[in-house]
């Protein structure tokens, strides 16, 4: 890892460690702001990280705003951080400018239909990220990307497993502030939103993990910590390969980025993530026992997070549909060369 | 967990250039070959092939020059071998030679012994074969019996080794005997030797495997004369070098491509008419294909690198295996097809066989358990 990169990491674990509490995420759940936390990510330029510096940004590039993604995942800041930096990193890309507070992204499932046009935008989007407290909505459509004020009369709150919102907003002819072309596909916020879902799924795993590998160091039974037993050992054993997986996966979507299109890295991510969440969660939750299942119990912030994300910005199964399809079309004997290819970095 | 961080790691173009060279290698060579004989990956061999391949300077890369090598960089090396792999080339009688032993005797080998068996191997022309499994002593190595007892001149070895892949066809093997049996440790006492598969008392049996082939062998040792410099390394050192050795082993895209002959088959099987079921499916396993190459990459990078990847070659064969192994059952369920041994389709012949063959994936060259074991060590468990 670069050293550009080890200093982000402490800085983002030391802000979440001090910030993101098992109070914080209780709190959130119960609709309280964490306006600390909040500010303390917008001061160290977490939020703006893929926003060029002569635009208000950090200037990072992907690869370096992977440990920040993946930081959130580990930590969970009950926050649109990531939806943030995907909102105004469109915003920059399309030259518009920045509005201050939180952004959220819309459309975040694709049977959604947002028409922009005129000046304004119509439709309904569910499932949007934290459209209560989000003062903006950055929204792709029609080949546009627009920034539009969200209001309270426009949202229907709801939220995930989590308890993170997600909320249904009917735009309703809002009026735009700005917008301009772009030359994302329609469905672009899907492979994007894909991505930083990816990239906190790993994190998730990881913090799976570690708390998975803490409490069979304590737990004892039979008169041994439980980690002490080899079927204990074999089920860690395995979470570890998952976490690694889910790590390398996610992480190649986001170094894909920085060369141009990372769409199919982006896909296989989701694909990879999913799965290691998925098979992450069950043994967590069996070896922390009962005391897992317990809401006081720090876990299931986690857990609860990774069943929500992997179903965000398209599950498993749509990714892995259009991976298999793609492939079919090429035929047989392309797989291998067009991986090696993209790998290689050659063709962008 | 920063020890299983997996660096990213992207080839050189010097390496992309040899793809292109390793591949139109393939496309001349690989004709006579029917995509069942490919099915076999790295455990189907060919002595012609072998030879062709080391004419062409794709043996030995690493090795230095004045050994017949080529003294390439491990991303050139990964280059070829996945390509190998990739396309299902009859690689396995020069496999182990190119891969462990020759590494090996460059690092704990006498001048005498790399002059002996290193220009042969690059050639394609040397085989090696490994002497470490023994009847009572898999997973447990440590506990191995078979004897090397000091005498005038050299060693007499009594024992018997088993599972060695190829035995019968191979000139040498990299034999791991105990030297000293008086040792309350276990782990100390072994010593490796290279052994002359000609040697008067070593014999190699086939044992038939389920699938009908004659692969791996038990090798006997009755009062084996080893002279004394075919000790490889420093007696008593044997257990730390096969740790190395090791390393070699489980750390190369082997331990993932090994059924990458039926993605092929499965893939154009599907692609005229992919259902959602089958788009899905395959889209998964390329998912996963893309990432473990992606790891694979980061460990030989830590191989070039001069890091021990024996953590993360563990868990780069682990996931492997449960890929590889997934993938006929995964053809089966998309295709419902009907194997039968004596006909049928290409797709038919290569799910047959490859069926059978995976169940050897997470056993040979350490089992799942042990690799985990490994993996639950790094974790800090045990």
């Amino acid at each position: 890892m670069s050293e550009m990169r080890d200093i982000l990491k402490d800085t983002v674990t030391r802000l979440f460690t001090d910030l993101v509490t098992r109070e914080t995420l209780g709190d959130a759940e119960t609709g309280t702001w964490p306006d600390a936390l909040w500010n303390a990510c917008a001061e160290n330029g977490l939020t703006l990280a893929l926003v060029p510096e002569e635009m208000g940004g950090a200037g990072l590039g992907w690869a370096d705003s992977f440990v920040i993604a993946r930081a959130a995942g580990h930590h969970g800041p009950p926050v649109p951080l990531v939806e943030t930096m995907l909102g105004s990193w469109l915003l920059s890309e399309a030259g518009l400018e920045i509005p201050e507070g939180p952004l959220t992204v819309a459309p975040v499932r694709t049977d959604d239909n947002l028409q922009v046009g005129g000046n304004a935008v119509s439709g309904t989007a569910k499932a949007v990220p934290w459209g209560r407290q989000a003062g903006h909505a950055v929204v792709l459509s029609n080949g546009q990307i627009a920034l539009v004020a969200l209001n309270s009369s426009m949202v229907t709150e709801n939220c995930n497993i989590a308890r993170e919102p997600r909320d249904t907003v009917n735009f309703d002819n809002a009026p735009l502030i700005a917008s301009a072309p772009t030359s994302l596909p329609k469905d672009g916020l899907q492979v994007y939103g894909a991505m930083f879902r990816a990239a906190q799924l790993a994190g998730g795993v990881a913090r799976c993990l570690d708390e998975t590998v803490q409490y069979a160091g304590d737990r004892i039974q039979f008169s041994r910590p439980i980690a002490k037993y080899q079927v204990i050992q074999q089920y860690l054993a395995a979470m570890a390969g998952h976490m690694a997986s889910a790590g390398a996966a996610a992480e190649m979507a986001f170094r894909a980025a920085d060369r141009g299109d990372p769409r199919f890295e982006a896909a296989s991510a989701k694909v990879v993530t999913g799965d290691a969440a998925g098979n992450a969660t069950s043994t967590a939750h069996q070896v922390h026992g009962a005391i897992g299942f317990t809401y006081e119990h720090i876990l299931q912030f986690t857990t609860r997070r990774l069943w929500s994300w992997r179903a965000e910005f398209g599950a498993e199964s749509r990714w892995a549909e259009e991976i298999g399809r793609q492939v079919a079309g090429r035929g047989a004997d392309a797989f291998w060369p067009d991986l090696t290819a993209r790998q290689s970095g050659m063709v962008a | 967990m920063d020890s299983l961080y997996f660096e990213p790691c992207e080839l050189p173009q010097e390496a992309e250039v040899l793809r292109g060279e390793i591949r139109d290698f393939l496309a001349d060579n690989l004709d006579p070959y029917s995509p069942e004989v490919r099915s076999r990956s790295w455990a189907g061999g060919d002595p012609e092939f072998s030879q062709k391949l080391g004419e062409a300077g794709f043996i030995g890369m690493r090795f230095p020059k004045k050994y017949g090598g080529h003294e390439r960089n491990a991303m050139e090396r990964y280059v070829v071998i996945e390509e190998l792999l990739a396309a299902g080339a009859p690689v396995a009688l020069h496999w182990i030679a190119d891969r462990q032993s020759g590494p090996l005797l460059l690092n704990y080998g006498t001048e005498k012994q790399r002059e002996m068996c290193l220009p042969g191997v690059a050639k394609g022309e040397t085989y090696f074969c490994i002497g470490m499994s023994e009847p009572d002593s898999g997973s447990d190595l440590a506990s191995i019996r078979t004897k090397a007892v000091k005498v005038d001149g050299g060693y007499v070895v009594n024992g018997t080794k088993i599972w060695t892949s190829e035995a019968h066809r191979c000139h040498y093997m990299i034999a791991l005997f105990r030297t000293d049996s008086e040792v309350e440790e276990k782990h100390k006492g072994m010593s490796q030797f290279l052994v002359d598969m000609n040697t008067p008392g070593v014999t190699a049996r086939p044992i038939r495997n389920m699938a009908g082939e004659e692969m791996f062998n038990e090798v006997s040792f009755v009062d084996a004369f080893i002279p004394e410099d075919m000790l490889v390394g420093e007696e008593g050192k044997g257990w730390q070098q096969v740790l190395s050795e090791l390393a070699f082993e489980r750390s190369g895209p082997e331990r993932y491509m090994s059924s990458h002959i039926l993605l092929h088959a499965l893939i154009r099987e599907v692609s005229q008419n992919p259902t959602e079921r089958s788009a899905v499916a395959i889209g998964r396993l390329i998912a996963h294909l893309a990432t473990l190459r992606q790891m694979s990459l980061s460990v030989a990078g830590m191989q070039d690198a001069g890091q021990d990847p024996s953590l993360a070659g563990s868990v780069v064969k682990d996931l492997g295996a449960v890929y590889e192994q997934d993938m006929p059952k995964i053809a089966h369920e998309l295709v419902g097809a009907d194997p039968q041994l004596m006909g049928g389709s290409d797709f038919e012949k290569v799910l047959a066989y490859v069926t059978q063959a995976t169940i050897s994936f997470s056993l040979r060259g350490g089992t799942r358990e042990i690799l985990r074991g490994i993996i639950a060590r790094g974790l800090g468990l045990r």
